[in-house]
């Protein structure tokens, strides 16, 4: 896919770019979010952005409200001269830039109008109930005729749907600044399609009237729908940015998936085996055989955790502690819950197998310390002192505390919600090799990931879009483009 | 709007209740002093509530508020009555600590509960090394003030409904009100808009320390002379006045007029179980059990709004 940047706006034109941003750059600490990212968008554009998990669009967004500052670069917003400092978000909304979080942001406990209230700075004091509330159903009208939504109405007592069609007609309402650029991040994950449709109508509107929109989504059939130009973003850089018209939906998907040939080891573990019988078959279709290693891709938050989770509580919640665990987890947030933060590297590497391996009530120490020498041994912690504070390695050493804790155990499945996040590629490596290792000695693993090269090691793939299982891959199937082609919804919203 | 009417109902209806029954045990209780006579107490136990309400609603919770009252009873019944200037500063400045309190939680990422907890040490200290022993008196502008004769309605009556009325406008109808709620029901939300969490949590904690300053002084006002115990019992009222009330512990979701009535309630309990001849011994638990009941109704309640 050739890149084409184009450069529109500024002199001749006479149009000012309500935000320009010039080689922007965010990192976070050691990871780069974002770096040489320049995107002017104008009025009157709508703007769709896609990437994969990760690629980048988030942090874009943030940039562009002003909530996080560019770590290098220059933003301007309305060809105004600035620098990059705590005032962006100010700045952002003062030139009418306003945001539709993906996950919802109103307040459950105060009602529709109140909700105004929030993002709406300086609002009169005088009447402003009244005010608030023909604004809210003003807004409600213009986007989403015949909504039946009561701005007196709480916010808790609304369906999901309902919910999300307030926050965006909060965002499209009145103030005393007009919206200008609206950034709606995944606006249609709750809406039917007849919302939906409205909500894409008012978009060409608004964008007909002078207003920018950047539309970030999943879905390829809206996108196509409304956007005037295409924004691709992966690994935090913008590598194709040209007229909508310039795309198909298969070129799209190729310049997201952008094949980066670093390692001809990927996915070189995966062969031939003979596979076991099935030892897990969920409801919504996701199984797995004895020995394999099957991977659940998608886009992140589209239900692989809540299935992992599913998986893992129906083998698990029992009154009783079993002495032998019919599934362990390998935790992804390690603070959260994978790490006991106050103990030692010992302890936290013993825990799931204390229960196992004590014949007697109290703790076998000497057999602990073996277990903890051998996995020491085995995976290479790089630690002196097998009793200093687990918060003295390192996050990927961490992280391999917390694998050697899940596979000291005999359980026949293990679960892993993400386990590689922020972990540095030498660990990775290494726990592919073990993974692989453990999956030929007959254990049977689910891995959830939102990196490609990890799912590039599964022996079976199952993506998942909107909470359901969208495509089944095995073997040569296993493909970033593939996978990608499920986790982006290619039919129109009708098929 | 409908659910706010339907929470309000059921501390209103334990009000009714528990009145039709004091009025039935003893029907001399039904006249200006008598109604007096069961209220005053409820005054400075409804302001206490609603500097509980303050805290619960920015999903926090204060076990502070008890001896914090008692302090500034203390400072109230001698440096507020002696040295009126010192006073003053010492309400102001204990007000401002109740700022800085909610700040450090904040800006800290603390419990609330085990700051609270370590400051009600500090203010039961504080209260001691004022006061070692009961004693002091009130101003006598104070004590003027509650014990007041107006016209029709006694103070024990007129007091809550001002306060819950003030309090509603500014909680319920205010638009700072609105984005204090907001804290408690989604932070991140009024982050992100742009708006200081900290400063609405401190404003919040320090709206909380005026409303204890208040029930501290309303108190002395009553007592006539303070002691650094007095107000011990406030902490576990005012929380069950809250919750009482329609309020809950986390999601902003307050009712300051129920608050106040569910302190009404709280007081009305003690002396209802008094006319029934009960043992003192027997009466906290008595008044935990009406509590649980009226909990337990409203579990029902609740249950049902949630399936409709």
């Amino acid at each position: 896919m050739a890149v084409n940047r184009k450069e529109k706006g500024g002199i001749g034109t006479g149009e000012v770019p309500i935000i320009s941003l010039a080689g922007i750059g965010v990192s976070f600490g050691p990871v780069r979010a974002l770096s040489d990212v320049a995107l002017d968008i104008l009025p009157g554009e709508c703007v769709g952005v896609v990437g994969h998990n990760g690629a980048g669009k988030s942090t874009l967004v943030n940039v562009i409200n002003g909530r996080l500052s560019p770590t290098a670069g220059d933003a301007r917003y309305d060809g105004a001269e600035s620098r990059a400092d705590f005032r962006n978000g100010q700045r952002a909304r003062q030139a009418g830039i306003r945001s539709v979080f993906q996950e919802l942001s109103l307040c459950p406990n105060l009602t529709v109008l109140e909700n105004m209230r929030i993002p709406y700075r300086n609002m009169p004091w005088r009447n402003w109930r009244g005010n608030a509330a023909s604004a809210v159903r003003m807004a409600l009208d213009a986007v989403f005729p015949g909504h039946g939504i009561d701005p007196y109405c709480v916010v808790g007592d609304l369906s999901i749907a309902e919910r999300q069609m307030v926050e965006i007609a909060i965002a499209f309402s009145r103030r005393d600044i007009d919206a200008r650029l609206v950034i709606l991040d995944e606006p249609t994950s709750s809406l039917d399609g007849a919302i939906a449709d409205q909500l894409l109508a008012y978009i060409k509107k608004f964008c007909a009237d002078g207003g920018s929109v950047i539309f970030i989504s999943h879905m390829l059939g809206e996108i196509f729908d409304v956007a005037t130009r295409m924004v691709v973003m992966k690994d935090g850089r913008i590598i194709a940015n040209d007229d909508a018209k310039n795309f198909t939906r298969d070129s799209l998907v190729d310049a997201m998936g952008h094949v980066v040939p670093d390692g001809a080891e990927n996915g070189e573990g995966r062969k031939q085996r003979e596979l076991g019988e099935d030892v897990l078959r969920m409801k919504n279709g996701l199984s797995a055989r004895k020995g394999e290693i099957v991977g659940l891709a998608g886009l992140a938050g589209h239900g692989q955790a809540e299935a992992l989770a599913q998986c893992y509580l129906e083998r698990s919640s029992d009154w009783r502690a079993n002495r032998a665990p019919a599934v362990v987890f390998v935790a992804g947030d390690r603070a959260r819950d994978g790490v006991m933060p106050l103990w030692s590297i010992l302890r936290n590497l013993s825990l799931q197998t204390l229960v196992e391996f004590s014949r007697s009530f109290l703790v076998d120490r000497a057999a602990e310390k073996k277990l903890a020498q051998d996995w020491h041994r085995k995976i290479k912690i790089k630690t002196d002192d097998l009793d200093s504070s687990i918060l003295s390695l390192s996050g990927g050493n961490q992280q391999k505390v917390l694998f050697s804790r899940a596979l000291a155990s005999s359980a026949p499945i293990v679960v892993m919600d993400d386990p590689m996040r922020g972990v540095d590629v030498g660990t990775k490596k290494e726990v592919y090799r073990m993974v692989r290792e453990e999956a030929e000695k007959g254990r049977t693993f689910l891995w959830y990931s939102t990196e490609t090269d990890e799912i590039l090691e599964c022996d079976r793939v199952f993506v998942f879009r909107d909470g359901e299982i969208a495509a089944e891959l095995t073997g040569d199937a296993i493909t970033e483009e593939n996978m990608l082609r499920a986790s982006f919804e290619m039919e129109e919203a009708a098929s | 709007m409908n659910r706010d009417h339907l929470r309000i109902l059921l501390p209103v209806l334990s009000l009714g209740l528990l009145l039709a029954a004091v009025f039935y045990l003893q029907p001399r209780a039904m006249s200006y002093f008598g109604l007096n006579l069961l209220f005053n107490l409820a005054v400075p136990v409804a302001l206490a509530t609603i500097a509980q309400m303050m805290i619960l609603m920015v999903n926090d919770i204060d076990l502070s508020i008890g001896t914090f009252v008692s302090f500034c009873a203390c400072v109230t019944a001698t440096f507020v009555q002696s040295d009126p200037v010192t006073g003053y500063a010492m309400l102001l400045g204990a007000i401002a600590v109740y700022a800085a309190m909610g700040a450090i939680i904040h800006a800290r990422g603390l419990p609330a509960i085990v700051v609270t907890l370590g400051m009600s040490f500090f203010w039961s200290g504080m209260a001691i090394l004022i006061l070692p022993s009961p004693g002091g008196s009130a101003p006598a502008w104070l004590n003027a003030m509650m014990k007041a004769k107006p016209p029709l309605v006694p103070v024990a009556i007129i007091a809550p409904i001002v306060i819950g009325l003030i309090m509603h406008y500014f909680i319920k109808r205010s638009s700072l009100g609105v984005l204090l709620r907001g804290v408690g029901g989604n932070s991140q939300a009024i982050d992100r808009a742009g708006w200081s969490v900290l400063g609405l949590k401190a404003t919040a904690y320090g709206i909380a320390g005026l409303f204890g300053v208040l029930s501290g002084m309303a108190l002395v006002g009553l007592t006539t002379s303070a002691d650094a115990n007095i107000a011990l019992r406030y902490t576990l009222l005012s929380i069950a006045g809250v919750i009482l009330g329609g309020g809950e512990f986390t999601g902003g979701r307050v009712s300051p007029i129920g608050a106040v009535i569910g302190a009404m309630t709280l007081t009305l309990a003690a002396s209802f179980l008094s006319f029934l001849h009960l043992s003192s011994d027997w009466q906290i638990g008595a008044q935990g059990a009406i509590l649980i009941l009226v909990l337990a109704v409203r579990l029902v309640f609740t249950r049902r709004e949630a399936l409709a």
